[in-house]
C-alpha cells in the first residue's frame, strides 16, 4: 500500500517533468542577456516544448497545460494575455492531427516539420498580437524569432529527448 | 472507470474549444485593464524577481568582463576623445551656471511657482524584453522601494520609458519603443509639442505635431511634462530622419548596456493613485 502510494507520487512527479521544462525554459528566456537586439529575435522556446512532446508524449502536456503554459508565458513577458495560448493550443492540435506520420520520420523530416509548424506560429502570433493591440505590427522581428526558433529545435528537441529517456522511461 | 474512446474525444474536443474560448476572453479582459488581471501580473513578476535577480548577477558579470576587454584595446583613443569632449563640456558648463543664475533671478522676479521636488531611485534590470512583440524590462524594485506606476525610467544618457505595473519587490517598465507607449514630447527649439509613439522599432514616432511644426534631423526631443506624470526636460533623444511629415526619434539611451535604470519620483500628489487607477484630479487627502 505505502509502495504504491509512493510509486504514484513518483509517477505523478515525473509526469509533470515537460510542464515543468517548460516553465523553466520561459523563466531562463527573460534573464537579461544584453544583446543588442536579441531579446526581439530570442528563440520562442514553449513552441519547442509544444511540438516535442505533442509528437513524442502528447499525454503528458495536456491541452490544460498548455493553455496554462501559454498564460504563464504572457504574464511573465508583459504580452497581451490570452495570445500564447491561443497559439499554443492550435499547434498542439495541428502536431497532434500529424502525430501519426511525424513520429516514423528521421530526425531532420521532424525539423522540417517543425520550422513549417514554426512560420504557421508566428504569423498567428503577429496577427493576434496585432488584434490585440489594434494597430498593425511590423512582421519583421517575427520573421527573425520565426527563424531563430526554427535554428533552436535542436538543441531543445536533443534536451527534451535526454529528459524523456532518463526520467520518463519508467512507464 | 474507463469512458468510451468516442465519448472520451469528444470530452477532449469539448475542453479544447472551451480553453480557446477562455483564451479569447481573457484577450478581451487583458484590454479591459482589469485589477484582478494587474494582480496576477504583478504576482507573476514578483516571483520571478528574486530567481531572475539571481540569474542576472552572473550574466552581469560575464558581460562585464567582456565590456573590460574590448575597451582595453581602444583605451588610448577613448582617453584622447574623453579629454577633448571634457574641455568642450567645461565649456557648456560655465554656460549652464550662468542661464541657471539668471533663470534664477528671473523667476524670483516673476514669482515663479517652483516645480514639485523630484527624488530619484535606482534600480537594476532583471528581466530584458520578452519576444518579438513587446518592448518592456522588469526592475528589481518595487512599491516596498517607493516605486509607483507612471515613474519615468531613465539612464544617463536619457529616457528608457515608464513604470506600467509595480509589484512589491519588482516593476516593470514599459520602453519607448513599444507599440503601446505614449509620451507628451517637446521637440526642437522652438519647443513643438508632440507625441511620441512606439512602434516596436528602434525609432518611435512623432504623432500629433503642432500644424507648420517645422523639424529638422537633429533636433532635441525631451518630455514636455504636460499631463503632470513626468518632470519637464527629461532628454529622450534626436529626431533621425523626417520623411513625408512623419519624423522618427532616435532614443539617447543604450539599450545594449541597460543595467541600472533610475526611476524619477515626480508625478502631482493624486494624478496617479497606487493601484493605477486615475482619480478625478482632485488629490485626495
Amino acid at each position: 500500500m505505502r509502495q504504491s502510494l509512493l510509486h504514484r507520487i513518483d509517477l505523478w512527479a515525473r509526469s509533470l517533468v515537460p510542464f515543468a521544462l517548460a516553465v523553466l525554459l520561459v523563466v531562463l528566456s527573460l534573464s537579461p542577456v544584453r544583446l543588442p537586439g536579441f531579446g526581439a529575435i530570442a528563440p520562442w522556446l514553449p513552441l519547442i516544448a509544444v511540438y516535442f512532446w505533442s509528437a513524442h508524449r502528447p499525454d503528458l502536456l495536456p491541452v490544460w497545460a498548455v493553455f496554462l503554459l501559454g498564460v504563464f508565458c504572457d504574464l511573465a513577458t508583459g504580452g497581451p494575455l490570452g495570445v500564447s495560448s491561443v497559439t499554443l493550443m492550435l499547434a498542439q492540435v495541428a502536431v497532434k492531427s500529424q502525430r501519426r506520420h511525424l513520429l516514423p520520420q528521421p530526425f531532420i523530416v521532424q525539423w522540417s516539420f517543425f520550422a513549417v509548424f514554426a512560420v504557421l506560429a508566428e504569423v498567428v502570433l503577429l496577427a493576434l498580437n496585432a488584434l490585440a493591440a489594434s494597430t498593425l505590427i511590423d512582421a519583421r522581428p517575427a520573421v527573425f524569432q520565426a527563424l531563430s526558433t526554427i535554428a533552436a529545435y535542436p538543441l531543445f528537441a536533443w534536451l527534451f529527448s535526454q529528459a524523456q529517456r532518463s526520467l520518463l522511461r519508467v512507464h | 472507470m474507463r469512458l468510451a474512446t468516442p465519448l472520451k474525444a469528444w470530452a477532449q474536443r469539448f475542453l479544447f474549444l472551451l480553453l480557446v474560448a477562455a483564451a479569447f476572453a481573457l484577450m478581451l479582459l487583458g484590454k479591459a485593464d482589469i485589477a484582478l488581471i494587474d494582480r496576477a501580473r504583478t504576482a507573476v513578476q514578483d516571483g520571478l524577481a528574486p530567481l531572475l535577480d539571481g540569474l542576472s548577477k552572473p550574466i552581469a558579470t560575464v558581460n562585464g568582463l567582456i565590456d573590460y576587454a574590448s575597451e582595453l584595446a581602444s583605451l588610448q583613443a577613448e582617453n584622447e576623445a574623453l579629454r577633448q569632449k571634457n574641455q568642450e563640456l567645461l565649456a557648456w558648463e560655465a554656460i549652464a551656471r550662468e542661464t541657471a543664475a539668471e533663470n534664477e533671478r528671473l523667476r524670483a522676479l516673476l514669482n515663479f511657482v517652483p516645480d514639485a521636488a523630484v527624488g530619484h531611485r535606482s534600480a537594476r534590470v532583471i528581466g530584458d524584453q520578452g519576444g518579438a512583440f513587446v518592448r518592456s524590462i522588469l526592475v528589481a524594485a518595487g512599491t516596498l522601494d517607493g516605486v509607483r506606476r507612471g515613474q519615468a525610467a531613465m539612464t544617463g544618457e536619457g529616457m528608457v520609458g515608464r513604470v506600467v505595473s509595480v509589484g512589491k519587490r519588482s516593476a516593470r517598465v514599459l520602453l519607448l519603443t513599444d507599440l503601446n507607449s505614449r509620451v507628451p514630447v517637446l521637440v526642437g527649439e522652438a519647443r513643438h509639442r508632440a507625441m511620441l509613439v512606439g512602434d516596436n522599432s528602434a525609432l518611435p514616432d512623432l504623432m500629433y505635431l503642432d500644424d507648420g511644426a517645422r523639424l529638422a534631423v537633429g533636433d532635441y526631443v525631451v518630455t514636455s511634462g504636460i499631463g503632470g506624470v513626468f518632470p519637464q526636460g527629461l532628454p529622450i533623444g534626436r529626431v533621425a530622419a523626417v520623411e513625408d511629415g512623419v519624423a522618427e526619434v532616435a532614443p539617447f539611451v543604450d539599450w545594449a548596456h541597460l543595467e541600472v535604470i533610475r526611476l524619477v519620483d515626480y508625478g502631482l500628489p493624486g494624478l496617479i493613485e497606487e493601484d493605477g487607477e486615475a482619480s478625478e484630479g482632485i488629490p485626495t487627502p
